[in-house]
């Protein structure tokens, strides 16, 4: 809409042309709240609502953007297509342990999406049908749907959201039905004698009784290859082979380029017009045909070939410039070995989050001095000061203990921890670390006193108080453990 | 052999066993300790490179793991190249990792989130070859996933340090069940040197070589891993205290 994009407050309606009748194609929440609804009258939506803003629905723009968002939600998983008018429809079978899980992937999804000005709601169930009744009447704004579990969630949900045309639902509602699990109950021949056959399939797509393949989206500016198959293959020695010979031709395809691949997808078009798809990402541009083989075929594993398959397609779905280079530049200088097919290997198995190294952040505050970065960073060699002693395990929360100490900077004499009480034989501090103010008011005057405190038999600890010892509002000066010394 | 052969049939018998068990690819060297007592007792001169070793710490060290996690890193810093450190939930505290000489900028972790995975991940490492060292921190590790990890390491090359940590103290006699695993340690806590001043000196160490393939086990006090990763035997005469109450203390075993 541009410059001229109304507010948010005022109701707004699409109208469009339907025959020779102008109608309420689609409605924002303010207009739905007035009492809109789809498929009434332009004029009556008018005159309903006095400030109403209409607009003329674009039906060809709204697919071509629809196409464009679909293209740019590859990002998430290979099997991607859009679902007109409003929807996107996306395999995320094996695609979402990249993503740290389905419900994280969602909340990705739907918090990119909230970005870029775009209110969407997500669901992923067994079932198109399903996850497409789902993310319209129980996403808020995500919803997760348990395995198996999607048949018995649409059960309970009204008939509109089966994907069945205006009049069918209107005839199902006069004959009083209101929930997908009464029509389902109901007997289908009659059913099927009134409504016809779409009621059925629609029903029976997402109950999951019926398959319901689709089209998923390509670019043409990707690079692509692919090799069908006269006679159906199945067994996993045979489609290691081919997509060995996939990647070596994909390999000559980026080469022509100068290009790496970042990321990989090799769909398997089933004998029964299902797709299956392999997603891998690489953490630098490659085009070694080795390496890329050895990422698809570990994940073999995971496709299941049906009844064979007959067709691969492997795409580069993100290319990075990728030039020669020369690997040894001095004649003495040893050569770190290179390990990103490493982490590409065990990312690609375990998800991006799930592969770090630390590195050191300027903080005195001990869970805050260590920061996550990416094991392909490069190593600026710095490390943390090391004057104090450091415990090499951190609790995630530190643990109260009960103490008997002396104020304001003695060691406890002894203390107590998960019902172990141990007499302190030596100790080391306080060290005292200051709370940084310009992170929250509350830390403008805490203070911790870190004590290393060792018990008989030789354990050490890592303890401290919450405040100073002398002044209250420094802290609770309850004591805490904090870590464990080896 | 660290030991001299007691005679030359034996000594024969020891070389045709060593070629069964998979040839000249088995002689990769060894890392040593740089403390002639505990170098003496191990085949080699040395922690043996390319094989699997495990280390449990004694005490609640086998439930924190904080001794045989230190342990660890004082080898994998003074191995060569890189460090895979697979865990199954992250409670490392990097600053004390580099503290013993292991910089963060060497160690790539892996939070496999359960045991299988890291398993998987600790093979896969072991077998890629680019690194000096892997560490996983297993509770389980049977005979099988240990002779998988042995061989992976025999072919790369790295040191593989399987620690083990439990989540309760019964279920650490688990550590007695035989594994692939070249040698087997124990590290347990003992207290400190004695200062002239009040405070906690250098972290002493009661090591247990429990298990050894083709040597003695023994153990040794010492003293925990200074900042470049290395050990040092416990000596009385190292401390200038006159109140050491602990007399000279060599190598027991």
């Amino acid at each position: 809409m541009g410059q001229s994009a109304p507010s948010a407050e005022s109701p707004i309606v699409m109208l469009g042309r339907q025959g020779n009748r102008r109608l309420v194609l689609a409605v924002d929440a303010a207009a739905r709240a007035a009492g809109l609804r789809v498929g009434i009258p332009g004029s009556k939506a008018e005159v309903l609502v006095p400030n109403l803003q209409s607009f003329d629905l674009d039906a060809a723009g709204d697919a071509a953007a629809l196409d464009r968002m679909a293209l740019w939600s590859l990002r998430y998983a290979p099997i991607v297509a859009a679902d007109p008018p409003d929807g996107l429809i996306i395999d995320t079978t094996g695609a979402d342990h990249l993503h740290g899980g389905e419900e994280m992937m969602l909340e990705g999804l739907v918090s990119r999406m909230a970005a870029s000005g775009i209110e969407a709601r997500a669901a992923v169930a067994d079932t198109w049908g399903a996850a497409h009744a789902c993310a319209r009447f129980l996403a808020r704004p995500t919803f997760v749907a348990p395995v198996e579990g999607s048949s018995a969630i649409m059960l309970g949900l009204p008939i509109v959201a089966l994907r069945l045309p205006h009049d069918i639902v209107h005839g199902l509602q006069t004959l009083g039905f209101e929930r997908v699990g009464e029509v389902d109950a109901a007997p289908r021949a009659s059913l099927s004698l009134r409504f016809g056959n779409e009621l059925g399939r629609r029903l029976d797509q997402a109950m999951g009784r019926r398959s319901e393949p689709f089209e998923p989206v390509r670019s043409p500016d990707l690079i692509e290859v692919r090799r069908a198959f006269g006679e159906p293959i199945g067994a996993a020695e045979t489609i290691a082979r081919y997509a060995g010979k996939l990647v070596a031709a994909l390999c000559e395809a980026l080469e022509t380029r100068g290009l790496g691949a970042r990321r990989l997808d090799l769909l398997f078009h089933r004998v029964d017009n299902r797709i299956e798809a392999i997603r891998v990402g690489t953490a630098v541009p490659v085009r070694d045909v080795k390496r890329l083989t050895r990422l698809l075929t570990d994940r073999i594993e995971t496709v299941d070939p049906g009844f064979g398959i007959e067709l691969m397609t492997l795409t580069a779905t993100l290319a990075e410039p990728f030039g020669a280079k020369q690997i040894i530049s001095s004649l003495v200088e040893e050569q770190e070995p290179d390990i990103t097919d490493l982490i590409d290997t065990l990312t690609n198995r375990i998800g991006e989050q799930s592969l770090y190294r630390f590195a050191p952040l300027e903080s005195d505050v001990p869970e805050r001095s260590i920061r996550r970065i990416a094991p392909t960073a490069p190593d600026d060699g710095t490390s943390w000061p090391g004057e104090w002693p450091r415990p090499p395990r951190l609790l995630t929360h530190p643990e109260p203990i009960e103490t008997m100490a002396l104020l304001p900077d003695h060691p406890p004499v002894w203390f107590s921890w998960r019902g172990i009480r141990r007499r302190v034989t030596r100790a080391d501090g306080p060290e005292r670390v200051f709370g940084e103010w310009w992170r929250r008011d509350a830390e403008v005057i805490a203070v911790r006193d870190y004590f290393q405190v060792e018990d008989e038999a030789g354990d050490r600890f890592w303890i401290y108080r919450a405040g100073d010892g002398k002044d209250p509002e420094t802290g609770s000066h309850k004591w805490f453990l904090h870590g464990v010394f080896a | 052999m660290g030991q001299p052969a007691a005679s030359p049939a034996i000594a024969a018998l020891r070389e045709q066993v060593a070629r069964l068990e998979g040839g000249p690819t088995r002689n990769r060297g060894t890392l040593p300790f740089g403390v002639p007592a505990i170098d003496k007792v191990l085949p080699g001169g040395g922690l043996a490179l390319g094989a699997l070793h495990e280390v449990a710490g004694g005490r609640n060290g086998a439930i924190d793991g904080a001794a045989a996690a230190l342990f660890a890193a004082g080898i994998a810093a003074r191995a060569k190249g890189r460090v895979l450190w697979c865990v199954t939930r992250q409670d490392l505290f990097a600053p004390a990792i580099a503290q013993a000489g292991l910089l963060p900028g060497r160690v790539v972790y892996v939070e496999a989130g359960d045991e299988a995975s890291v398993l998987a991940c600790f093979e896969e490492g072991l077998r890629h070859g680019g690194l000096g060292a892997v560490i996983a921190e297993l509770a389980r590790l049977s005979m099988t996933a240990s002779r998988r990890l042995q061989l992976a390491a025999e072919t790369s090359g790295a040191v593989g340090i399987a620690i083990r940590r439990w989540r309760r103290q019964t279920e650490a006699t688990d550590f007695g069940q035989p594994t692939a695993a070249v040698t087997r340690w124990r590290v347990t806590a003992l207290p400190s040197r004695p200062l002239p001043v009040p405070g906690v000196g250098r972290a002493r160490w009661q090591l247990e070589l429990i298990r050894v393939r083709a040597g003695e086990s023994a153990d040794f006090e010492v003293e925990a891993c200074d900042a470049k990763g290395r050990l040092a035997l416990f000596s009385g005469l190292a401390d200038r205290s006159p109140a050491a109450r602990h007399g000279p203390v060599g190598a027991i075993g």
